[in-house]
């Protein structure tokens, strides 16, 4: 780790920095795995205790950008200091749209809780979500311990989230395909399974962003797939 | 005013074309004292170079090899080569006289003569070349427009250069370095005694002389360092420990110390 500075207060500014987004990425990962949760075992109180957690993220994302900007007008920071801050910033921005999207998975379990018509379709998405949350625990990891090979770990093992993604939303055409009733229910699930391949997306984020705070360059934009752009219409949307 | 491209974009980009000044190997000697070790360094024609460092790092005196100031002094020497457009400056046959015509210097405390604003241009001018009245007072004009000047003090030539603000005498010096015409300007520490406003006029000045002249300059503000140069040196304990474009260096410096450095990390 770097040196102290010689006005110790800067260094502080920076540790409450870091402190928050500590917190933010407990709250994410657990809302993460509470949706997952609530939507496996159609668990109402679970689901509503994620969408109440989301404000929480919310409050923290907006007190990290507004430390950020104070500690930039106050010390001018440059190089790592300044590398910490942008990251901060993007990570707290990633940990915020992780914890929307876990809110939606929850708000859909509450939806579809009464009629889950074929759950083993739902194994599918169980499994996406258990490689999405593996990747967050690993990234907010990465960042903890400034870890570029953990970071670009994860930056890589994305692309198994992708490929799963496929193969769930196949299984889940099939299921719309063998009996109409299940059309609501699969459309449902296919939101969610988008959902976690998104925050997937935003782990990969964060991987970039520990990559580049700690080296000062960049991953190459173009990482690697885990599937054909062919097999899916293009990434059209946003979550609904 | 000058438009040009540099002044306009955001942020300063290097555009190194051809080096003017290079020193290689260059040891410096306050008597026994070695204050300058194996420095190698370019200067780039129509940039701005920015020498950072700790007190006593050497920065200074490296900018004071560069027209040979030290040479005004019993005890210092420097050894090695600083090649100023192919020619060792260094060489013992050297014009000093002309070496200080095409090198110019700005110093930390305004330096103006007691004379008039007029003759405080017009000095210089006279040591290099003999003019009739009214190409004269068209140099001092000019040099004081340069310098960013004339509007405050066209109406008042004659006073004393000693009744200007110290922004304003700073200024004056500045104009009097480039009413010669000199290929480089040596600026140490120019701002330090300056208000904000001034120093702002000063920066602004700088970024309008690069490009026509390659610039040196010393300073104890990192974010003027940041603000002025196209590129960055940083020295510590008579070495340069890292020389690179100014962007990188305040983004992400090679060397562990630059970083402590800039960031305020260091001792």
């Amino acid at each position: 780790m770097v040196d102290q500075h010689t006005v110790r207060a800067y260094d502080k500014d920076l540790e409450l920095l870091e402190r928050r987004i500590a917190e933010m990425g407990g709250l994410a990962e657990k809302m993460v795995i509470d949706a997952m949760d609530a939507l496996a075992a159609a668990d109402t109180a679970l689901a509503h205790q994620v969408v109440g957690t989301d404000p929480r993220l919310d409050a923290l994302q907006r007190e990290v950008e507004e430390q950020a900007i104070l500690t930039i007008a106050r010390r001018q920071p440059v190089a790592i200091d300044l590398r910490e801050i942008i990251g901060a910033i993007r990570v707290a921005g990633d940990l915020e749209r992780v914890g929307d999207l876990a809110k939606n998975i929850a708000k859909r379990s509450l939806k579809i809780g009464l009629e889950a018509r074929v759950p083993r379709a739902i194994i599918g998405i169980k499994h996406m979500n258990d490689v999405a949350t593996e990747l967050m625990k690993d990234v907010l990891d990465a960042y903890a311990q400034r870890d570029v090979q953990r970071a670009r770990d994860v930056w890589e093992r994305d692309a198994e989230l992708d490929a799963l993604e496929d193969s769930v939303f196949r299984d889940l055409l099939t299921h719309m395909m063998e009996d109409p009733r299940n059309i609501t229910f699969c459309a449902h699930l296919l939101f969610c399974s988008k959902n976690i391949e998104r925050i997937g997306d935003h782990a990969t984020n964060i991987a970039e962003t520990v990559f580049y705070l700690v080296t000062g360059s960049n991953l190459p934009t173009e990482r690697p797939r885990g599937r054909q752009e062919t097999d899916i219409e293009a990434d059209a949307g946003g979550e609904v | 005013m000058t438009n040009d491209v540099t002044a306009q974009a955001p942020l300063k980009r290097a555009s190194a074309t051809k080096e003017k000044v290079v020193t290689r190997g260059l040891n410096f000697y306050y008597g026994q004292t070695r204050a300058l070790k194996d420095v190698s360094l370019n200067l780039y024609e129509g940039q701005v170079t920015a020498f950072i460092g700790p007190s006593g790092c050497g920065k200074s005196t490296l900018l004071r090899v560069l027209n040979r100031m030290y040479d005004l002094y019993p005890g210092q020497r420097a050894e090695g080569e600083v090649m100023l457009d192919g020619e060792n400056i260094l060489s013992p046959d050297l014009d000093l006289n002309l070496l200080r015509s095409r090198v110019g210097m700005v110093f930390q405390k305004p330096t103006p003569f007691p004379m008039t604003i007029y003759d405080n241009i017009a000095f210089g001018i006279r040591l290099y070349e003999k003019l009739p009245k009214s190409e004269m007072d068209a140099r001092v004009e000019s040099a004081l427009r340069r310098a960013a000047l004339w509007p405050e003090v066209s109406d008042k030539l004659y006073a004393s250069g000693l009744s200007l603000s110290g922004g304003q005498q700073q200024r004056l010096c500045i104009a009097r370095t480039v009413a010669i015409s000199p290929e480089v300007i040596l600026f140490d520490e120019p701002a330090s005694a300056l208000d904000p406003i001034s120093t702002a006029k000063i920066e602004e000045l700088i970024d309008e002389l690069s490009g026509d002249y390659t610039i040196a300059i010393v300073t104890h503000n990192m974010q003027q360092a940041a603000r002025v140069s196209h590129y960055t040196a940083f020295m510590y304990l008579g070495e340069m420990i890292e020389f690179a474009e100014t962007n990188t260096v305040f983004t992400s410096p090679r060397d562990k110390r630059t970083q402590d450095y800039v960031t305020g990390r260091f001792g």
